[in-house]
């Protein structure tokens, strides 16, 4: 009997050894004459445990983990008869961390070969991308709205309502272009998505076409992330050879034509007008809005620009109906968020809840706490541009306008988890120092308000009149907030004016300076 | 690879009917060439119907596109918040001391040390790419074995 093995080909699993345990299971099988066959899954986001080792049973898939090419010969047995053994977690769903989750857009990811078209389809895809093709434009746009499902790259914009806007203009060429320029620390969700489930990407980026009548679809993928880029080329080309993309979409006539794009090391192509330049072949500088995309977008044409996890949500919406995925979630902030737990934690990983889970349960329950078991410190929500937020305010749900009102966002769900040791003013003036790097240079509040921010937390640093150099920090976090193009500049106080209101004492320098 | 006009135009001119070609273009010259020379711009202009002052600007914002090739390894260091979390910062300093140069210059036995903000490994910190090959759980013994790996 052929027994089957699962080694994730996900490039963080990679990162830390799931090629060579691969290659050692196959070599090891060989030379036991075991008839073994070895699929290369995405993985399932529990990251502490990767390299993640399945198999197959009558009973659903048990684990093993992390599996390092050197524990394969001792575990082989075990594996072969999916047997005890001391790295063993019992069967795959009943690991609590799963268990506990309620995933939606990343149901198959870790389940399915990624690029096997078949295995994509017996798991419920291009359900979605079927019903889409019966519907009419409109009632595609209404069903997303109804949903209430919004913007996962971090602005939580309405995706149905953009969606319409595109729908509602006569053009002779639209686009769809996604934003996979995952930038931001801490997030990895999009990378997982396009490594272990491309299709559904696809599928997403397809009935974006049909409901807004774009003909021409563009991903526009970060250039560090090499994988995502190679499996979404290659199953792009799987879904062009199955006629779900071409000139007839699924055989209705209707045409979309996919191109996959490579960035090229700038964090603000991010910002999607910037994307949009950088699509067109010019420097990624920021467009001064209106007009906005949807009536002006890629090549000045009426453009729908969403987050890989929007679009990835897509399917299940069509193929479940609105009132499915609505009814997760809590408030305005409707369906399940990936959250991306991340730093020094134990557990870091993938988590998919539906909005309202606390950021308790999230760091703790799933996290397990510190990684260095130091006492936790601070976490920052929302990558780079994010606030920290203190141990007190770890009870509040993560849901849009919750952390809002605590003067915090969401993003991109990334959860950043610093212990003890965290300098917060060091963490400030990195902020700005980032903000330095990467910005565009269009507008002079971000240019120059980011250098000039920089220096003078480094007077704060270095103990300078430390009270009035942090009250002029604040005076340019307002000018920067309230003054600049986009968010790379308008957010960067985020994370500064957190450190200085939640941790003032790590902005007094004299008793540190007077130890050293 | 040496400099070849020839190819250049070859590459310029595989690209050219596409939409906003010159990102294309400048990405294969990289990676053919290992960076984009200076006199692939006029020519890549003439191509485009561009300016060679657009070309150059285009050339000159991304930190992908080189002006210089690079070592025969290439560690690129993650230096965000993620991986700063997990000791980044420490383990870049005695990166860059093992080899003797500072972050972003080139050692003189062909190890190139560059910052990355983020590499999506985020779970798995302190994380690097060396030779585009990611690696995560770093130490700098690991790091140093793993570059020597790739040196050899």
């Amino acid at each position: 009997m052929t027994v089957t093995v699962y080694v994730p080909a996900d490039s963080a699993a990679q990162s830390v050894g799931a090629e060579e345990t691969a290659a050692a299971i196959l070599k090891e099988a060989a030379a036991r004459g075991l008839d073994l066959k070895l699929v290369r899954n995405g993985s399932r986001g529990l990251f502490w445990l990767e390299p993640l080792v399945e198999v197959m049973t009558t009973a659903g898939r048990v684990a093993y983990g992390p599996v390092m090419a050197t524990d394969v010969p001792g575990l082989m047995d075990a594996l072969a008869v999916a047997g005890d053994h001391p790295l063993c977690h019992g069967p795959t769903e009943d690991i609590p961390y799963l268990k506990n989750q309620e995933r939606l857009t990343f149901a198959r990811i870790g389940v399915i070969d990624p690029l096997a078209l078949d295995d994509y389809e017996a798991h419920g895809g291009l359900s979605g991308l079927r019903k889409a093709l019966i519907m009419d434009p409109e009632t595609v746009c209404e069903e997303v709205t109804e949903s209430g499902l919004r913007g996962r790259g971090g602005a939580g914009f309405p995706a149905g309502i953009k969606w319409k806007t595109v729908q509602g203009l006569s053009a002779p060429q639209k686009y769809v272009c996604c934003n996979a320029d995952e930038g931001d620390s801490g997030t990895f969700a999009d990378r997982m998505v396009m490594e272990g489930d491309p299709f559904m990407l696809i599928e997403g980026m397809i009935i974006a076409g049909l409901a807004s009548g774009a003909t021409e679809g563009y991903v526009y993928i970060r250039s560090e992330y090499p994988r995502a880029v190679a499996q979404m080329e290659a199953a792009a080309a799987v879904m062009e050879k199955a006629g779900w993309l071409g000139g007839s979409v699924g055989g209705s006539g209707r045409a979309f034509r996919l191109h996959v794009r490579k960035g090229a090391g700038a964090y603000i192509c991010g910002e999607e007008s910037s994307m949009l330049e950088s699509l067109e072949g010019k420097r990624g500088t920021v467009r001064a809005k209106p007009p906005i995309p949807a009536i002006a977008g890629l090549f000045g044409k009426p453009t729908v620009i969403n987050n890989v996890l929007t679009l990835a949500s897509v399917p299940i919406i069509l193929a479940k109906g609105a009132s499915f995925y609505r009814d997760f979630g809590m408030g305005r902030s409707r369906g399940t968020q990936p959250f991306q737990i991340a730093g020094n934690v134990k557990r870091g990983g993938l988590v998919e809840k539906a909005f309202g889970v606390t950021l308790r349960e999230l760091i703790e329950d799933f996290g397990g706490g510190t990684a260095s078991g130091r006492p936790f410190r601070t976490a920052q929500l929302g990558g780079p541009l994010g606030a920290y937020v203190s141990e007190d305010m770890l009870d509040l749900p993560a849901d849009y306008e919750a952390l809002a009102d605590a003067q915090a966002m969401l993003g991109h769900g990334g959860i950043v988890v610093f212990d003890e040791t965290a300098d917060m003013a060091e963490m400030a003036r990195f902020a700005f120092e980032f903000c330095e790097i990467e910005s565009c240079g269009k507008c002079t509040p971000c240019r120059i308000g980011a250098i000039r921010g920089r220096e003078t937390v480094e007077k704060v640093l270095r103990g300078e009149n430390v009270a009035q150099n942090i009250a002029l920090v604040e005076d340019l976090c307002e000018l920067m907030r309230d003054g600049s193009l986009c968010a790379m500049g308008g957010l960067t106080p985020m994370p500064v004016l957190s450190a200085i209101r939640l941790f003032p004492e790590d902005f007094d320098r004299a008793p540190r300076l007077a130890a050293e | 690879m040496p400099w070849n006009p020839d190819l250049v135009q070859e590459i310029a001119d595989a690209h050219k009917h596409e939409d906003g070609a010159l990102l294309p273009i400048l990405h294969a010259l990289n990676d053919r060439f290992g960076y984009v020379d200076a006199r692939a711009v006029p020519l890549i202009a003439d191509v485009l119907n561009l300016s060679r002052a657009e070309v150059h600007g285009v050339v000159s914002f991304y930190h992908d596109f080189r002006e210089a090739p690079a070592g025969k390894v290439v560690v690129k260091v993650c230096r965000a918040e993620a991986c700063q979390s997990m000791g980044a910062m420490g383990l870049i300093e005695q990166l860059c001391g093992r080899h003797g140069v500072s972050l972003g210059d080139t050692s003189a036995a062909g190890v190139t040390i560059e910052p990355v903000y983020c590499l999506g490994n985020c779970a798995c910190a302190p994380a690097a790419m060396v030779n585009d090959r990611l690696h995560g759980r770093l130490d700098a013994e690991r790091l140093d074995s793993i570059i020597a790996e790739a040196q050899s």
